[in-house]
């Protein structure tokens, strides 16, 4: 009985994430030590707890308990073991704490930057990706991270990392990806209105494909309409405009194309490729009626290709 | 010493609501404290309801991200700053203390009212943010994002150092009535264990809560004058506010905690009805937590950036508080051995609470564990854990308080049966709320989150739903106080047979709590 919990919490990694990192087995293997301590002891508590309630219970109103003040051994006993286990909890705990700091010197580094509410990531050419940390599989990877506003916090659960990102300082975090596969990245310090969707995905994959990929040579099968609405929320622009004709922060894309826009200062435009690149790019320019100018310019942010599928993909919402 | 006329007692010593305003009495201001936190812990419990109602359902499922964000804010501050660090001390502390060292009041009574005061309108002041923007930054305040939001966030922290004053005069005020207020035979080593929790908080208080202060007013002061402490745009460090507010939260986080653990072990002595196993180890061990817990903070920063000395040393003196942690849950245990046992409702919240507050402490090694902790932090576990050890901790021993000394503070007795319902509510509850986020924890989910990705649902649903279990507890245990107060037989002067000071006097208390002086001869929990 007690040897079947054990080994059932042995594979305690059921109620991990997946391993997808070298180093992820070392951080359950931990886990599953502490589990094991953890629950063997608030077994003995509980159970003990359980067995004298019912085995003293009260069986007369003028029952005598025993007077029992101290008992040497038994308080050694009690304060010796915990502390011993504490003790290699700790020692345990360093040693992989040790190795999930300090990136092998041969690491291929990677530039991150957080910002309310969006990561991005920059690469030794000066490739840019949002939203999507494309890695290889089988090298390490340091990440040197750094905020544009508050502290962030970068958090890839199925990697078993976790680092703050702070504005006007550079911290760093490392792994290695065992397998090719896209596993999810968290913001994990409250940082504002979005911080749950401050989401991102690492996208692991072969050297090879990684060198096609960062170089730029990488041939995507997506449409301009399915780049665009990858962009569309890799960018973020959902948290202000809807794909479904509600108005949020500013208006709605769906229908948007062809219109003929009011401004806030009386001027009005009818929406085509050019207004919409001008739109984004230089987002402060014309504020359609009835909305506030609150939307950053994209200028020297989005690369032209990213503006080009964005407009394709507004383009296809019709009404 | 004058002695009181028959039926005379400290409720109706004196009538009507200024006499309860500008009363010196300790007693009375502890009941004025019983009814704001009961009020505070309604509005903060409503703001956890609708937490988790939100959290019913991937996406928005009843308010939008801002109001979600400072629901989280306000639930944390009312909870943290109005609800728990008050609780036990400035309830049961004021009305009980006085009396179980054999004393007449505090040493500095107007001190005591002030302090009464304080707290009213710092908690004033800081709900009056709700006017001025909102605050959503969390009750963590962290820079530099307090710093950039709505004005509202100076008069949260503005609050939260005028409550911060209050405690320092409570836990001063606690400081040398014990010392010096003590009846003739109540040595230091006779003195009740809640009396020695009570005292390791009032140390913490008192030294720590300054920090607090401090922190918060520079926080105003970079806020108005533009001063660069926390804003690295100003050439400040936002990870100093961070040391700073530790240094202070996480005593707090034992000021929370000890009084709780004093009460436990008053209710499993006095139900057990046998002396307390190893008084010295537990009394000793309150004043252990408080001195180590100076030297903890840090466990809060593994992953901002310190160093790795700085988080190995962190680690290792968190563990070091795991040991007398574990001394009193095992003392507790040795207790029950060849006890007289009666699971009467307190027992059952000091049983709960050795149940839960057992799986919060082995969560807090996980957490202590540094290497594991980079995994866990911010996450659902996290949370977990602290509800594990405040709610299941804490509240379930306030609850325990409140039903052991109902009959004392009111001469009232409480229906047993209904008040063992709403433990049954609130221990099932408890546990379904917040069980499922040690796993959704594991599996990832970081705390403070609207919005959460859907693989997270079912967990999240089942959370909700025990919280409403939990609120039918407290709600059948509000019903059953009134009830008492209301329609309740009258309490005999010892109904449970315990053999601390407070049981000697009448229910309620005397105005001077005694007739005459007691004088004490042995220990406080002689049951032989």
């Amino acid at each position: 009985m007690l040897s079947l919990l054990l080994t059932s919490l042995g594979h305690a990694s059921t109620f991990m994430p997946p391993q997808a990192s070298t180093i992820a087995p070392a951080v359950d293997r931990l886990y599953a030590f502490l589990l094991i301590i953890s629950v063997l002891a608030s077994i003995l508590v509980i159970a003990g707890m359980l067995y004298f309630i019912f085995k003293y219970r009260r069986k007369s109103e003028t029952e005598k308990s025993a007077y029992i003040t101290h008992n040497h051994l038994a308080e050694f006993l009690w304060s010796f073991i915990p502390l011993v286990l504490f003790i290699v909890a700790f020692v345990w705990g360093w040693k992989v704490y040790h190795d999930l700091r300090f990136a092998p010197e041969n690491a291929y580094e990677i530039f991150v930057r957080g910002q309310q509410w969006s990561w991005e990531f920059e690469y030794q050419n000066g490739h840019k990706s949002p939203a999507e940390l494309y890695v290889p599989v089988g090298r390490p990877v340091k990440l040197l991270m750094t905020s544009s506003d508050v502290i962030h916090s970068f958090f890839i659960p199925s990697f078993r990392v976790k680092q703050d990102v702070l504005p006007g300082r550079y911290s760093s975090i490392w792994f290695e990806v065992k397998e090719p596969g896209e596993y999810q990245i968290f913001c994990t310090e409250y940082c504002g209105l979005q911080h749950s969707s401050m989401l991102a995905k690492v996208v692991a994959v072969p050297q090879k494909d990684f060198d096609m990929w960062v170089s730029g040579k990488a041939v995507s099968n997506l449409s301009p309409e399915e780049q665009g609405h990858k962009t569309y929320i890799a960018r973020n622009c959902n948290s202000c405009h809807s794909i479904d004709g509600s108005a949020v922060v500013g208006p709605t894309f769906k229908g948007n194309f062809g219109l003929t826009r009011q401004f806030e200062d009386g001027g009005s435009a009818v929406v085509d490729e050019n207004y919409l690149r001008e739109s984004i790019l230089d987002s402060q320019k014309h504020i359609v009626k009835g909305y506030t100018k609150v939307m950053p310019t994209y200028e020297g942010v989005l690369e032209d290709k990213e503006v080009e599928a964005l407009i394709a993909f507004i383009k296809s919402l019709k009404n | 010493m004058a002695t009181s006329h028959a039926g005379e007692n400290y409720i109706n010593h004196e009538k009507g609501l200024w006499s309860w305003l500008t009363t010196l009495d300790h007693k009375r201001i502890g009941i004025m404290y019983m009814i704001s936190v009961m009020a505070f812990f309604f509005i903060g419990g409503m703001f956890a309801l609708a937490i988790r109602l939100e959290l019913f359902s991937v996406g928005k499922t009843i308010v939008e991200a801002q109001t979600y964000n400072q629901m989280m804010t306000f639930h944390g501050t009312i909870m943290v700053f109005m609800v728990i660090v008050p609780g036990l001390p400035a309830v049961f502390g004021n009305f009980f203390l006085p009396i179980m060292i054999g004393a007449k009041d505090v040493a500095f009574p107007r001190l005591n009212l002030l302090s009464w005061y304080l707290l009213m309108l710092g908690a004033t002041i800081a709900v009056s943010s709700m006017f001025f923007g909102g605050v959503d930054t969390g009750w963590t305040f962290y820079t530099p994002y307090s710093i950039k939001g709505s004005i509202g966030v100076i008069n949260m922290t503005l609050g939260a150092f005028i409550m911060g004053m209050s405690s320092i005069l409570t836990g001063l005020n606690f400081i040398v009535t014990v010392h010096k207020l003590r009846c003739p035979g109540m040595t230091m080593n006779r003195i009740p264990l809640f009396i020695w929790a009570l005292y390791s908080t009032a140390i913490i208080q008192v030294l720590a809560t300054p920090v607090l202060g401090i922190t918060l007013l520079l926080l105003v002061a970079e806020r108005v004058l533009g001063v660069g402490i926390f804003d690295p745009a100003l050439g400040g460090d936002p990870v100093l506010y961070q040391h700073f507010f530790w240094f202070y939260s996480h005593p707090a986080v034992y000021i929370m905690i000890l009084p709780a653990l004093g009460v436990v072990s008053e209710l499993i002595t006095t139900y057990s009805r046998k002396t307390i196993f190893g008084y010295k180890a537990i009394a000793y061990s309150s004043i252990a937590i408080a001195a180590v817990s100076f030297f903890v903070w840090g466990h809060h920063l593994f992953v901002s950036g310190q160093s790795e000395v700085a988080g190995i040393l962190f680690s290792f003196i968190t563990m070091l508080v795991g040991v007398p942690t574990a001394i009193k849950v095992f003392n507790w245990v040795a207790t029950m051995y060849r006890g007289s046992i009666q699971l009467k409702t307190p027992m059952l919240y000091a049983i709960g609470f050795m149940f839960v507050f057992t799986i919060g402490g082995v969560t807090g090694i996980m957490l202590a564990t540094v290497g594991m902790d980079v995994h866990f932090h911010d996450t659902y576990f996290v949370v977990a854990h602290f509800h594990y050890v405040m709610v299941g901790g804490t509240l379930f021993a306030l609850m325990g308080a409140i039903f052991h000394w109902l009959p004392k503070m009111f001469g009232k007795m409480h229906n047993e049966a209904m008040a063992r319902l709403s433990f049954v509510f609130v221990f099932i509850g408890f546990n379904v709320t917040f069980f499922p986020q040690f796993i959704l924890g594991s599996l990832g989910m970081p705390r403070r989150y609207f919005d959460y990705l859907p693989e997270y649902e079912p967990l999240n649903r089942i959370s909700t739903m025990g919280s409403w279990v939990i609120a039918l507890g407290f709600i059948v245990g509000l019903i059953t106080i009134i009830h008492a107060l209301l329609k309740g037989k009258q309490a005999p002067d010892n109904p449970w047979g315990s053999t601390t000071l407070e049981w000697q006097t009448k229910s309620p208390p005397v105005f001077h709590n005694f007739d005459s002086t007691p004088s004490v001869n042995g220990g406080p929990y002689e049951y032989r």
